[in-house]
């Protein structure tokens, strides 16, 4: 089952077979809630419950063009930008703050090294509500709150353990000589960092840039207590407002927005597939 | 990681002279700049909002009024007084114990089945995988409502209701959308499975081992740590589901809580009721939780988790 054995001689083709169509038929049970959502972002009002046809009986455009128009008055284009504002914030203060610390875990001594990566590896592994209620009572008297500065400055100060952790394995993998030959040729360690270290990191970089804008970017929680003035919602936040609702005319539209919601993660995994599959592989498991 | 000897011969090329001291101390002061965002974060955004929640969780506190110490009442109320409060611990545990083994167990089936596989890995590993993005999105939690509501497909398919609508269904709803995210988990195991050195099937082989005594003798040994390490990641996550409850239910856990999971119980208590202490009790229950969990895992992984570098044990 989990060898194909060559040596046995006799052609296993039908084995091979088979282990494609079951593939196969798994994957069209996965895809299913997806063509679901496709098709019913397309469907009049009337055939959405009464039809268990996944395609529609006439396209139904229109649900779109009211998606664009938004909730509360707010276009689909600004939930849009507010929704990348957040992700691009996000992703600039990841890598910038887990790389620099990683480095320090990584390549530097310093007293207390010891105690305080292992302090960092626990804090993975720590649930995000222990810390919750206290973030924002700070960011309340600080008067962040309905701003964005709770959900994006956090990742300036290296909150997100996991890809610390991330780039530290990766930085642990290149060759010590490199530094070596920068410290004799009189780089200190922001020069060996910035012109050495750095442009090698790039694929464990890249694979947090990925992941923290697919995270960031489906995150509902952190938004949901943050964010109330409509006109600051994020597309999450938007369909939100589409829960309580439970009336099937708005089923279109609203499944129409989820496609629109969707969009940018999906073309994020047609583009990136190769360093996400890749990194979720070496998320630290490998050493 | 190995290298990380190389500078041992490094150091000793050139031992500092007594007067040469600020060298090191210059490099130890770059660490600390390099170290210093986290350093803040992990103050000011870790350690003392857990000190800052667990005094919280002794005191009546509404966000507006000055928190008042009640000592240990909110802990009394939840054990004691609050039928919710366990109705949350069960649905909880429930979804925990039903979720994550069917996911790692699907997870475990297809990974073995690709990797025996020669062509088409790649792109199943992907297509597998695009789940497990997609999934935590809030529009796929819709999807899910809409398709197990009544009406939806599976009323259909199945003639069983819609299961978001039923007490003892809507569970499975939620357990569902997980085990369909099996993806992340699979990518790993896979990456485990393909590290396992061929020799040692073919050394099993010519001893005479049947593929199941080389799958319980082989690939379960070689692959525990990976096991373990998925356990462990899928078990804390699902104690912290949130987004599919809340879309499932509308927010408020239904029907008869039995979507009520922990998280969020606890931000109706926090952020909807204005019970600040109250939830961060319950916070630091679940911490004390997943703590506890995580060590028995951690322990009882003594048993059964094979580390090929450290040798038998």
């Amino acid at each position: 089952m989990t060898i194909s054995t060559a040596a046995a001689g006799k052609p296993v083709a039908w084995r091979r077979v088979a282990l494609h169509v079951g593939c196969l038929a798994a994957l069209l049970v996965m895809l299913y809630p997806l063509a679901w959502l496709l098709a019913t972002s397309l469907k009049p009002a009337d055939e959405v419950i009464a039809s268990l046809d996944l395609l529609p009986g006439s396209l139904e455009w229109s649900n779109y063009r009211t998606a664009l128009d938004g909730v509360n008055d707010v276009s689909v284009w600004r939930l849009l930008g507010n929704s990348l504002f957040i992700a691009g914030g996000a992703v600039v203060g990841n890598v910038l703050s887990c790389s620099l610390a990683a480095y320090a875990f990584a390549r530097l001594r310093f007293r207390f090294r010891g105690p305080l990566f292992a302090f960092m590896i626990a804090t993975i592994m720590l649930p995000h509500h222990a810390v919750l209620i206290p973030q924002y009572i700070i960011f309340n008297q600080l008067g962040m709150v309905n701003t964005y500065w709770p959900l994006i400055l956090p990742k300036f100060l290296a909150t997100e353990a996991f890809f610390v952790f991330l780039v530290v394995q990766f930085m642990r993998g290149l060759p010590r000589e490199l530094e070596e030959a920068a410290r004799i040729d009189g780089c200190g360690p922001f020069r060996s960092f910035f012109s050495v270290i750095l442009p090698l990191t790039r694929p464990a970089l890249i694979t947090t840039a990925i992941f923290t804008f697919i995270w960031t970017w489906n995150d509902f929680f952190t938004q949901l207590i943050y964010l109330f003035s409509p006109e600051k919602f994020t597309l999450t936040l938007a369909l939100r407002s589409f829960v309580d609702a439970s009336s099937t005319s708005a089923f279109g539209p609203m499944f129409a927005m989820s496609v629109i919601a969707l969009l940018p993660i999906v073309l994020f995994f047609l583009a990136f597939q190769r360093f996400l599959v890749e990194g979720m592989a070496n998320s630290g498991i490998k050493g | 990681m190995t290298t990380t000897e190389i500078p041992a011969t490094a150091r000793t090329r050139q031992p500092d002279p007594p007067g040469k001291r600020p060298r090191t101390r210059r490099r130890e002061g770059a660490a600390w700049v390099f170290l210093s965002p986290w350093v803040l974060g992990a103050a000011v955004l870790t350690l003392l909002p857990m000190a800052v929640s667990l005094y919280l969780s002794f005191t009546d506190y509404d966000l507006f009024n000055p928190p008042r110490w009640v000592g240990l009442r909110n802990y009394t109320q939840m054990f004691t007084e609050d039928p919710r409060y366990w109705r949350s611990v069960g649905a909880t545990l429930t979804y925990v114990v039903i979720a994550v083994p069917l996911q790692l167990g699907l997870a475990l089936v297809v990974a073995l089945a690709l990797k025996s596989m020669r062509r088409g890995r790649g792109f199943y590993r992907s297509a597998f995988y695009a789940p497990s993005l997609l999934g935590a999105s809030m529009s796929i939690a819709l999807v899910w409502r809409a398709v197990f509501n009544d009406g939806g497909t599976v009323d259909n398919l199945l003639g069983t209701g819609g299961w978001v609508n039923r007490p003892g269904w809507a569970l499975f709803a939620v357990a569902l959308l997980t085990v369909w995210q099996f993806g992340a988990p699979m990518v790993i195991f896979l990456a485990g499975l393909q590290q396992i050195p061929a020799e040692l099937y073919e050394a099993a082989s010519v001893d005479g081992a049947s593929r199941r005594r080389q799958f319980l003798s082989i690939t379960v040994p070689m692959l525990s740590p990976v096991i373990f390490f998925n356990l462990v990641l899928q078990t804390i996550q699902a104690f912290q589901v949130f987004t599919p409850a809340f879309a499932v239910s509308a927010g408020k856990g239904g029907p008869a809580d039995s979507t009520l999971f922990y998280t969020l119980y606890l931000y109706d208590r926090g952020f909807v009721a204005s019970h600040m202490g109250y939830a961060s009790a319950m916070a630091w229950v679940l911490l004390l939780a997943i703590g506890a969990v995580t060590a028995v895992l951690f322990r009882t992984s003594r048993n059964w988790v094979f580390y090929a570098s450290e040798g038998d044990r």
